[in-house]
């Protein structure tokens, strides 16, 4: 029984890594044939860690297939919606669309309103463009945004799911989707909550834990699988600051008056040691959420990397026979990932646990 | 040399601090685990926020080099 479960275990592992490096392999092999010029693995990678506006699935010959997604910007015109096709797989500043009698590029996945009057894109020494502004306000539905609200709508539908089950059952043995979803929640509240938190208060902050530890989660696990893994939603910086920021505000709000002390006159010191102490403590506050926000997305970025390098070094030596190699260390790389999906999921959780409890801690003692 | 060389030797260089960080940790918490076997789960949850701590500092360091390089 147990040795058939790490059996079916394995052979998952294996069955999504082997499709997630044969994906990136193909799509490297794409880029390089699309480029035509001297391969550069720096700005591959670059390009496949970034946001863009569109998933690029895969070329066949001079064709190349990709789900275009909506662009909305709001200029100094009003708003101006187009779909990403318009610009046709271009991300050199190229194609240029004209619409409502603006002139829009997309240089190096960024949307540029070229100044009036300008038809072309001029790149100035320094690799940006000088003729042309970005627009006041990029609200486009990028590849994030969209795996975002499709991890949204998957939870959603879990979760609504297990509730579901346990609404409909006369006894509290969990069934179907809520078998599944049950050990976890238990994990996070006894394993998380709990003792980080304290058995008093952790109550109020499970629905907050739960949500990071699932939403983290499934977005790591969406960075991996083939074709969408090129939305890497949990390796970009502004989603994990977002996350981080709302760590940083229930535990500012949260604090009670022993946390603020602690921070500005802290007790049990002498008084030239308190005065010392308080700016320190006061950096401290911020640097917390900073370090919760780097964490996530430099794993998450730097799995990715890693990836793309193993597969960059078949084109880097020009030579099949390096493919095996790389293939194998790539598939290595990637269960390592798998298993940091969920360390990463867990050590977010554990800490924004760790530093909320820190802000709710009751002093009986002195 | 260039400074993305330069960028690469000081991740290098941040990486191994975080791996005698962590190795540190991995061997403690061996060692109190072959100790202590009935609290190994407590031991491995701090063992495992301590790493990510020790991480985070490497990290700081790689994402600037990334950032220059």
């Amino acid at each position: 029984m147990k040795l058939s479960a790490i059996k079916t275990l394995f052979l998952g592992i294996f069955l999504i890594a082997s499709f997630t490096s044969f994906s990136q392999e193909e799509e490297t092999l794409q880029e390089e044939l699309q480029e035509k010029h001297d391969f550069d693995p720096k700005a591959l990678i670059m390009h496949h860690v970034k946001d863009a506006y569109g998933f690029h699935i895969i070329d066949i010959g001079e064709k190349q297939y990709s789900i275009s997604l909506p662009i909305i910007l709001w200029t100094d015109n009003g708003l101006v919606t187009f779909m990403s096709s318009a610009f046709d797989h271009d991300y050199y500043g190229n194609v240029v669309v004209e619409k409502d009698g603006m002139r829009f590029v997309n240089y190096k996945e960024k949307i540029y309103q070229l100044n009036a009057g300008e038809t072309a894109l001029v790149k100035g020494e320094d690799g940006y463009p000088t003729n042309a502004s970005k627009p006041i306000l990029d609200i486009s539905i990028t590849k994030n945004v969209f795996m975002m609200w499709v991890s949204m709508l998957v939870l959603f539908l879990i979760f609504i799911g297990a509730a579901r089950k346990y609404k409909k059952s006369e006894s509290f043995v969990p069934k179907g989707i809520a078998s599944f979803v049950e050990p976890l929640v238990l994990f996070v509240r006894d394993d998380i909550a709990r003792p980080m938190i304290g058995e008093k208060k952790y109550a109020r902050y499970m629905p907050y834990l739960l949500t990071v530890f699932f939403f983290i989660w499934l977005n790591n696990v969406f960075g991996l699988i083939p074709i969408i893994n090129a939305a890497n939603l949990t390796g970009n910086i502004a989603f994990t600051m977002t996350m981080a920021v709302f760590t940083f505000i229930i535990t500012t709000f949260s604090g009670n008056k022993h946390y603020w002390k602690h921070i500005f006159w802290m007790p049990g010191v002498p008084v030239p040691m308190k005065i010392f102490l308080a700016p320190i403590e006061l950096v401290g506050i911020f640097t917390k959420p900073i370090s919760l926000m780097i964490r996530l997305f430099a794993n998450i970025t730097a799995g990715h990397i890693i990836v793309l390098s193993l597969m960059s070094l078949i084109f880097i030596f020009k030579s099949l026979a390096v493919a095996p190699i790389s293939v194998a260390f790539s598939l290595f790389i990637i269960v390592i990932e798998i298993v940091v999906t969920a360390i990463q999921a867990y050590i977010f959780t554990i800490l924004s646990a760790l530093y909320i409890g820190m802000a709710v801690e009751e002093h009986e003692h002195h | 040399m260039t400074i993305t060389g330069i960028a690469a030797i000081g991740a290098g260089i941040a990486v191994i601090g975080a791996g005698m960080g962590i190795g540190r940790i991995g061997g403690a918490a061996m060692e109190a685990m072959a100790r202590q076997p009935e609290i190994q789960g407590k031991i491995q949850t701090s063992a495992l926020i301590l790493a990510a701590f020790v991480e985070a500092v490497a990290l700081f360091g790689v994402v600037v080099a990334l950032l220059q390089g």
